[in-house]
């Protein structure tokens, strides 16, 4: 079967889903816009399930290499011979594996969301949402096209923006939506140039294309483009920093991370499929894709790696002070995807230079699981205990059996203890940025402590500690199978991922990359991750006044840290203090006097004028006679004697 | 007939629409108007049988158009007295100046 027949309907079955619950779901479909919308999930993941194994391992190698096939395309808009918008679905390894992580960890979402958002009032809305968004990311994920991936790049952050603005009704789900929509989008400005400063030189929107003709070093294209430049920096490179900026705003790297955190307003189940497993993860997508051309330049990768390696240890450090559950798992993920963009950053094009490369799509796969996993036991424990705050839990173990041995799996496997999949994924990343770079190596060590330090002091608090007296009038226990089963199905899967033998199937330039596994090399991260679950567990474990002996101790490191390194307090300066006072109220005054006073004016004028002649209608019908008589005595006139 | 010259007929006319536009434009009772009114239409069918005698005899044209304009008239008056019995109810008043609210 060739994949044209079907490829299609795996993006087109969820957005399906969305027109018909959101046209029909609210009147008619109440009660079954949940199974309709993951029935057609199911079907799509199904078929992503299939054409992955069609692709891995019937044709889409070619000799010993993978080769991207295009099933199918059309020209949506053309601008000249080179340059149009494809619409197109493009198979290489990436995106395939990209299809299934989607499609997937959708579906887990949407099983679980069946029984945590039962009862509500929009709930199919909610479906409808959730299948729009599934729709645009895998429109995404195998778009060929640069532009086809900003429009769809564009709605991800629509349907991302509707689901965080879900309880429309709270003031702080509003701000963070309208947070993550105007931040996701200013950095999207910087993507949006990128695009046409690489469409300019390169002449061309084929992702495909651009990549032949720019990797060429002698083809004229890339002359042009590493020769132009701007304060001394090729425009190839301010293209792809551009597109970086694209793909930072909508991963959440620093400085473009605030958003991420305060995401969390929206439905939990939400939070794991968008804010931790697939949207967040499209700049790392990004890069990805078009990583032959950032291989071209040292400077954008530079900056990859150290945008990466600054996130991934702010937000290790501020996931240590947060006591909102779910927000310490938002700083997890910005620090894991920090990982995956570092890990890409120190990478190079082909054969064990792109070790890097491999790994950062590792743990992208792998983090995909275990963090979804993650924000899913979340969602069950808030379920139960009405409150996003550590400190009303404790001690829930108890009561949550299935949930407690789901979490202890997801952070065993972020902290990355053998043999659970994140750390064959940290593994190689470690490996890579050992061989790269050491100062990288030895950061990323750090941050791994941090990891599992972090994460279980999450998982202490929550499940050991001293028990809390959380409101025990809900009768629905640890939830329906819906919520179980996903959590069991995805913590299978955060155990096992990791035994796949990930680069023979993904690699920078498509040839199966062996994965070596040393032993010694593993002792390090494993000690660090074992410490920071040992510091936990002495710190957590029980209710003691350990913690804020040492928070007292760290003083203003703590403090700091607390209040998320006081980065929005920075934005709020710049925001407030310096473009509303110097660029928003002078064109407010601008709009208020000159364009406003324009538009009042002639709205004045007219009025003016009416009243002066309104006199003339004045009611009474003998007037009116007369000024009829009056005309018709007048074109008498005129046509008597001047008209001849 | 014949002996009657043109001029004075013209004249009757011209003296009737004028008498009829006097009215029209100075009673302010309603009945009195419609009535002025059709001193307007009659003036216009003294016209038009004036002029089909003298210019054309051997035509009827504008007999036919006379008895049109009667026609016409006829309808008019009785739309017209039910436009005054209206008003009459909704203003216990014929006068014209009382129905002034249609203005601006």
């Amino acid at each position: 079967m060739s994949y044209s027949s079907y490829i299609a309907l795996i993006p087109i079955l969820p957005l399906a889903g969305f027109v018909l619950l959101g046209l029909f779901g609210r009147k008619y479909l109440k009660n079954a816009s949940g199974i309709i919308g993951t029935g057609l999930l199911l079907v799509a993941a199904v078929l992503a399930l299939y054409t992955a194994y069609h692709y891995f391992f019937v044709d889409g190698k070619v000799g010993d290499q993978y080769q991207s096939i295009t099933a199918f395309k059309f020209t949506w808009l053309s601008f000249s011979d080179n340059v149009s918008i494809d619409m197109g679905i493009v198979l290489d390894p990436i995106s395939v594996m990209m299809l299934v992580v989607v499609t997937f960890v959708s579906l887990m979402v949407h099983i679980f969301s069946l029984g945590y958002m039962k009862g509500e009032e929009r709930f199919s809305t909610y479906y409808a949402f959730l299948g729009l968004f599934t729709f645009s990311m895998l429109g995404l994920v195998v778009s060929g096209n640069l532009f086809q991936v900003y429009m769809f790049w564009e709605l991800v952050g629509v349907s991302s923006y509707l689901l965080i603005g879900y309880y429309y009704d709270k003031p702080s789900a509003v701000a963070a939506s309208k947070k993550a929509f105007i931040v996701t989008r200013f950095a999207d400005l910087g993507f949006l140039i990128g695009i046409l400063v690489l469409a300019y030189y390169g002449g061309t929107l084929d992702i495909g294309t651009l990549i032949q003709k720019l990797t060429q070093q002698q083809s004229a294209e890339f002359l042009a483009i590493s020769t132009a430049s701007l304060f001394g920096v090729s425009a190839l490179s301010w293209g792809l920093c551009l597109v970086f900026m694209g793909g930072a705003g909508k991963s959440a790297m620093f400085p473009l991370h605030i958003w991420l955190p305060d995401a969390m307003e929206g439905p939990t189940p939400v939070s794991a499929l968008i804010h931790a497993a697939t949207m967040v993860v499209a700049g790392v997508y990004l890069v990805a894709r078009l990583f032959p051309l950032f291989t071209l330049t040292q400077a954008s990768l530079t900056v990859v790696t150290y945008v990466g390696l600054v996130s991934a240890l702010i937000a290790a450090v501020i996931a240590c002070t947060q006591t909102d559950i779910k927000r310490v798992l938002a700083y997890s993920t910005m620090s894991q995807i920090g990982y995956m963009m570092f890990a890409l950053g120190v990478s190079g094009y082909g054969g064990e230079n792109g070790l890097g490369y491999t790994a950062s799509m590792f743990h992208l796969f792998t983090h995909a699981f275990f963090k979804s996993l993650l924000f899913l036991c979340a969602g069950a424990v808030i379920h139960l205990v009405h409150s996003n705050e550590m400190k009303d839990m404790g001690g829930l173990r108890k009561f949550m059996p299935v949930t407690n041995i789901c979490f202890l799996i997801a952070c065993l496997a972020i902290a990355g203890v053998p043999p659970l999949a994140g750390f064959f994924s940290k593994e190689e990343i470690l490996l890579a940025a050992y061989n790269s770079n050491k100062l990288v190596y030895g950061e990323a060590l750090f941050t791994s402590g941090l990891t599992a330090f972090y994460m279980f002091r999450l998982y202490f608090s929550i499940f050991w500690n001293k028990q809390k007296d959380f409101h025990h009038h809900n009768d629905h226990g640890e939830g329906t199978m819906s919520m179980k089963i996903p959590l069991i199905i995805l913590a299978l899967c955060s155990a096992g991922a990791g035994f796949i033998h990930f680069g023979e199937f993904v690699s920078s330039d498509g040839k199966a990359l062996e994965s070596q596994f040393d032993p010694v090399f593993s002792a390090a991260p494993v000690l660090f991750g074992l410490a920071g679950i040992m510091l936990a567990w002495v710190m957590y474990k029980r209710e003691t006044d350990k913690p804020q002996k040492v928070a007292a101790s760290l003083g203003g490191l703590y403090r700091a840290a607390y209040h998320k390194f006081y980065i929005d307090e920075v934005y709020l300066f710049f925001t407030k203090k310096i473009i509303f006072n110097l660029i928003g109220r002078p064109a407010a005054w601008i709009d208020r006097n000159v364009v406003d006073g324009l538009v009042n004016a002639s709205a004045n004028i007219t009025a003016d004028i009416s009243a002066m002649i309104k006199g003339l209608q004045s009611g009474k019908v003998q007037a009116y006679a007369l000024y009829f008589f009056g005309g018709i005595v007048t074109l008498a006139v005129v046509f008597l004697y001047w008209w001849k | 007939m014949n002996g009657i010259p043109v001029n004075n007929i013209l004249f009757v006319s011209i003296a009737l629409f004028f008498i009829g536009m006097y009215g029209l434009f100075t009673r302010r009772n309603m009945i009195t108007m419609l009535m002025s009114l059709e001193l307007i239409l009659n003036s216009v069918n003294i016209n038009f049988v004036v002029f089909n005698k003298y210019l054309y005899p051997d035509k009827l044209d504008g007999l036919f158009f006379a008895i049109f304009i009667i026609t016409i008239a006829a309808a008019e008056a009785a739309v017209a007295i039910a436009i005054i019995i209206n008003l009459y109810r909704s203003h216990r008043s014929i006068d014209v100046e009382t129905a002034e609210e249609m203005k601006y």
